[in-house]
């Protein structure tokens, strides 16, 4: 449904809100971003076997649950608004899409389950280091190795890319180029001639990698150059999943911010009394509930399988950006001097709001895919 | 109102510069020269190491410093507003002490205004200062105090008399960091840096002597150091930033710009950065696309606009004439900048606005900027007050009713600090 969810979705997220509140305070996520990995195997598998939150969009045939991109949003929204630290991202909506997207039938049942169930965390390295978010910016190469493929080239900006079990990989044959000859390969973390490293991000709860892949032995996923489609229906289903995890950090921003102002009293009067505080505040509500309004309808129309899709995710993902982003700044100015310290948890979401603003594409690029979905 | 003209002053500096500037001279010994000669603060009176020039005529002698590469007084950080305001308010004693350490570099200094409990409420401040014998005591707590962790001397507010309404029982004192009653706890910021702190006032001593101006005029000299900060606005640009240039003294300045400044590299960052942007977008291609370029040069607008307000200004300071709006609206452009260049930088940047540090664009200038603006609109006073002083001040527009500032101090609410 578009405009409204059923009362087990609101349970759901009810549930789910007061199960994060307790498992990601902001102790934990200041905890876990400091450390290399960004997130740490065991506690993710405690939070995940409690709830089964891996499997829940994955079909029933693949040991999933079976729910659609609707209820992965919820559980998005809600990873958003408690800037959990968990490969889920990476690992249930990028790489679990791409394979359900693209793989056969075999592979399905060989990876799915085990991505479903959480044991296996996987990935999707498609972006290299020019940072392009299209087809037309894979350069690395796969060449015919016996019966297989052999990568050559770099990954750049791969979520979680350094502590994944397994990598799906976009490369492209020998000689093509654009939407042609792309492949999708699966690639164990462990093979030989992949180098990982970590990089420095601006958002420590989002950690990202560079993968270097030198005469990588692949598998192939699906069709032989075919990966065009299946890798655009993924990133769709991404832009929605991501605006989604956006409104639910810009919304706890916001509420941060309320509370505070609430609080905090100058000159002999509480600073939620001056009326340029009450303006902004009901701006933010503005943004964010708008921007909640786009991702739930993106969400909704994918289920319902519309035909317009690809425009209505990329609107969604740039309404949330633009609205996380200005959130964010907002939400600084209205703590004055102690929204900009370190203890202050409102720059936790600041840096997650930068790097979803840019992540999977910034609002330029997502208003160009809408006008370009549109303009015939 | 003077004598000089461009080009007598451009001739002068000229001379001046060509026969003392030396590549190989001592920093501290260079600037002592400054301060002698009155060439370091053109604009400075000439009994206390200026030249009597109007402000309009500055540009022309930094000029003539860039042209030969010599090194100005650095002339950005609390020390600077020090000296604004010890020109203004202090006693001879206080300008024979003070004024040329400042200007050599060799005594840092802090303000000591914000508390936990007052911000944008300066006047509501709390710490207090009690006339104990001959000395006055303090006692009280301060907050996001730049450089008290590395400063000689704090500028400081304190409430001296609770019980007549808050801006008449403020007074202003020049506060020896270097004692037992005071304690400088750096705070980290957002962006990683700890250039500001909290600090501890326990029975901290202040000889009379050190008070500036009269008892309860606290609140006035304090208005002289927040103009003078919130016109500096614009200098953040340009601090920190040494020539390339070869030569023992160039070395000197780099060292105390690694070491002394440290905790402050990134205040060009926090002013957004324009600078970089033209250069970006050519390196990036951003350039080639008609949108970036729409967004660049919207930025561009702004920043150009903002510039050229900030000199009419000064032209009208330099002609003598009354002050027009332009000269209020300096600092909420320049975060208004900060902002919009920030936003322009990550378009520019893409994936790669992402990441920080080694793997950042430019060894993580660029993710600096991103964490560091929003420091713009807090620092200083913040944009919302800004706006107040603009529409009350210079609009002339109805003042907010106010519970606060006709009753004794004592019985107004506020915060209680934990
Ligand atoms: C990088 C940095 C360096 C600093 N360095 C120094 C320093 O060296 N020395 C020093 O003394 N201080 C320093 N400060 C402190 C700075 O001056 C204060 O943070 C600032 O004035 C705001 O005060 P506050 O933090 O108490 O916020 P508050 O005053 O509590 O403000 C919170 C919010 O309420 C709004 N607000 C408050 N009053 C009104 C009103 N009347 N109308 C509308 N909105 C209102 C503010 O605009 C803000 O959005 C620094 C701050 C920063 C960020």
């Amino acid at each position: 449904m578009k405009f409204s969810f059923t009362e087990e979705q609101d349970e759901f997220r009810s549930v789910l809100r007061r199960f994060l509140e307790d498992r990601s305070s902001t102790t934990e996520v200041r905890r876990l971003m400091a450390t290399d990995t960004g997130w740490e195997r065991e506690r993710w598998s405690q939070i995940n076997a409690e709830l089964g939150l891996t499997a829940v969009a994955i079909p029933e045939a693949y040991g999933g649950h079976g729910f659609g991109v609707s209820e992965q949003c919820i559980v998005l929204e809600e990873m958003g608004r408690a800037l959990l630290c968990a490969p889920y991202f990476s690992s249930t909506v990028l790489a679990a899409s791409a394979i359900l997207n693209a793989g056969t039938e075999a592979q399905k049942q060989a990876l799915l389950p085990a991505i479903a169930s959480g044991e296996t965390v996987a990935t999707l390295a498609f972006t290299e280091e020019n940072g392009r978010w299209d087809n037309a910016g894979v350069a690395m190469q796969a060449s015919a190795n016996g019966a297989g493929y052999k990568l050559d080239g770099v990954k750049s900006f791969v979520l979680d890319g350094h502590t994944a079990d397994l990598i799906v990989v976009l490369a492209r044959k020998p000689g093509s180029a654009g939407d042609q000859g792309l492949c999708l390969f699966t690639v164990a973390a462990d093979a030989a001639g992949l180098e990982r490293s970590l990089l420095t991000s601006v958002d420590e709860t989002r950690k990202l990698a560079r993968l270097n892949f030198i005469d990588v032995e692949a598998e192939l996923l699906g069709d032989d150059g075919g990966a065009a489609g299946p890798m655009g229906k993924t990133l769709v289903q991404a832009a929605i999943c991501l605006a989604n995890e956006m409104v639910g950090g810009a919304d706890r921003l916001r509420e941060d911010a309320l509370a505070y102002v609430q609080m905090r009293m100058q000159f002999g009067r509480s600073i939620a009394s001056f009326q340029v505080t009450k303006h902004k505040a009901a701006d933010m509500l503005t943004d964010v509930e708008l921007a909640k309004s786009s991702a739930y309808y993106a969400a909704a129309a994918f289920d319902e399988g519309d035909a317009d899709i690809a425009s209505v995710a990329s609107l969604a993902k740039a309404a949330a950006s633009e609205a996380y982003m200005q959130t964010a700044i907002h939400a600084i100015q209205m703590h004055g001097g102690i929204g900009f310290t370190w203890d202050n948890d409102t720059h936790l979401w600041f840096k997650r709001a930068k790097s979803s603003e840019v992540f999977l594409g910034d609002p330029n690029h997502h208003r160009e895919l809408m006008m370009q979905g549109w303009k015939d | 109102m003077t004598d000089h003209t461009e080009d007598s002053v451009r001739a002068e500096a000229r001379t001046w510069l060509e026969a003392n500037w030396d590549v190989n001279l001592g920093l501290v010994k260079w600037r002592n020269k400054l301060a002698d000669s009155g060439w370091g603060m053109p604009n400075w009176p000439s009994e206390w190491y200026g030249k009597d020039l109007s402000v309009g005529l500055v540009p022309v002698v930094e000029e003539e410093f860039r042209r030969i590469g010599a090194l100005p007084i650095p002339k950005s950080g609390i020390r600077m507003l020090a000296a604004a305001t010890i020109l203004n308010h202090g006693s001879d004693m206080h300008k024979e002490k003070y004024l040329r350490p400042i200007l050599t570099g060799e005594d840092v200094w802090c303000q000591l205004f914000s508390e936990p409990g007052s911000g944008s409420d300066l006047a509501g401040a709390t710490t207090k200062a009690v006339m104990v014998g001959n000395k006055w005591v303090v006692n009280g707590q301060k907050v996001w105090t730049t450089s008290a962790h590395k400063a000689r001397w704090g500028l400081l507010l304190a409430r001296t008399d609770m019980n007549v309404p808050k801006h008449q029982g403020l007074s202003y004192f020049i506060i020896d960091m270097h004692q037992p009653g005071v304690e400088a706890v750096p705070l980290k910021q957002m962006n990683g840096h700890a250039s500001f702190n909290q600090v501890f006032l326990t029975d901290a001593e202040v000889m009379p002597d050190f008070q500036v101006a009269e008892l309860g005029d606290g609140w006035k000299v304090a208005t002289t150091t927040l103009m003078h900060e919130r016109r500096g606005a614009d200098s953040l640009r340009s601090w920190g930033q040494v020539p390339d240039l070869e030569g023992s003294i160039y070395d000197e300045e780099r060292a105390e710009v690694e070491t002394t400044l440290a905790p402050y590299k990134w205040y060009p960052q926090r002013a957004g950065r324009v600078d970089l942007i033209m250069q970006r977008a050519k390196e990036t291609g951003a350039i080639n696309d008609p949108a970036m370029r729409q967004e660049i040069a919207k930025l561009m607008v702004l920043h150009k606009s903002a510039e050229w307000t900030a000199r009419r200004a000064r032209s009208a300071q330099e002609q003598g004439k009354p002050q027009g709006p332009e000269g209020s609206l300096g600092k909420l452009a320049s975060s208004n900048v900060a902002r919009a260049s920030a936003r322009v930088h990550t378009m520019v940047s893409g994936a790669d606005a992402m990441l920080s540090g080694a793997d950042g664009v430019m060894n993580g200038t660029i993710a600096e900027i991103l964490i560091s603006f929003p420091a713009s609109s807090i620092a200083g006073g913040t944009d919302e007050i800004q706006r107040n002083i603009i529409s009350e001040r210079v609009l002339k527009m109805p003042k907010e009713t106010r519970f606060d500032a006709d009753k004794p101090f004592k019985d107004v609410p506020r915060n209680t600090v934990a």
